[in-house]
């Protein structure tokens, strides 16, 4: 039987991302474990179960062993982990949280991760996404979601001085993003005559 | 552009949120014995204030979380913003 490879949505723009100045980098991450958890009630008992405080503050995000627990509203989290297969995740948050009255389904094929990192990252970010992302008040630790160019996205905060943020997009805007991302950090991209 | 402050994730730009219609707009008790006309009158008619209104709104590119909001139809303002299981606040 024919093996169907997956290939990543993003793969066509590997050589664009290499041409760019240090001051911006675009990596392409790789696939990752994720899961959509469902939970009312945030207790000891769940954060025993799952092996992690979820963060009950808006806007934020915590690692959780090899990946990571974001924020994405009053009952509701992202769970990652690299080390995992999406089935295992799903199967171990499921059983964590379903006595709980939670629910866990497996995102993992929904959003793809572009890892930014340099010092023109914030000015490249600003030129489409309308939050403040000064490290002042967007350090390691915060996540927002809300829109870069036309594409919904998650940004997560990795350093306290902006200059690494993951960005999260569902994989069928992979294509528009990058391509606005490259856009954006153009006046930052020398040229051959320079 | 407009900021509208999201009870969860705070000040959002205005193209991030979706409107919803008049707030506090209860489901018939008993729906089964309303005639015709209550039922329109349930599912079509909402008051048109001009000035203070409380609203529905979604922050559909953020949380997605519905909230309520008392906003002024004749200026835009948003005078306050409340979760769901909030009450309705007092307006002076
Ligand atoms: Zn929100």
């Amino acid at each position: 039987m024919a093996e169907l490879l997956r290939t990543h949505p993003l793969e066509g723009w590997r050589t664009a991302f290499e041409r760019l100045p240090d001051t911006v980098r675009i990596a392409v991450e790789p696939f990752v474990a994720m899961v959509d958890v469902r939970l009312g009630t945030v207790g000891a008992e769940a954060s025993a179960a799952l092996g992690v405080d979820l963060p009950t503050a808006p806007n934020t995000w915590v690692p959780a062993g090899t990946g990571r627990a974001v924020w994405l509203g009053p009952d509701e989290w992202l769970l990652s982990s690299t080390t995992e297969t999406p089935e295992e995740l799903e199967a171990r948050v499921r059983a964590a949280v379903v006595g709980l009255g939670g629910s866990a389904t497996d995102v993992s094929a929904q959003r793809i991760g572009l890892r930014l990192t340099g010092a023109r990252v914030r000015d490249v970010l600003a030129k489409g996404c309308s939050i403040d992302l000064h490290p002042r008040v967007f350090g390691r630790g915060s996540s927002a979601q809300t829109a870069l160019g036309q594409a919904g996205v998650v940004l997560l905060a990795l350093s306290d001085a902006a200059d690494d943020v993951l960005v999260l997009v569902r994989s069928s805007f992979a294509g528009y993003l990058a391509d606005w991302l490259l856009d954006a950090a153009l006046e930052f991209t020398s040229t051959p005559n320079d | 552009m407009q900021l509208i402050a999201c009870p969860w994730c705070g000040p959002r730009e205005e193209v991030e949120f979706h409107y919803g219609g008049q707030a506090h707009v209860p489901y018939p008790e008993s729906p089964a014995e309303l005639s015709d006309e209550e039922w329109a009158h349930y599912v079509f008619f909402r008051d048109n204030p001009k000035g203070r209104f409380a609203e529905r709104w979604n922050h559909s590119a953020g949380c997605r979380r519905w909230f309520n909001a008392i906003r002024d139809t004749a200026t835009y303002r948003f005078e306050s913003v409340y979760r769901l299981d909030e009450p309705k606040p007092v307006t002076p």
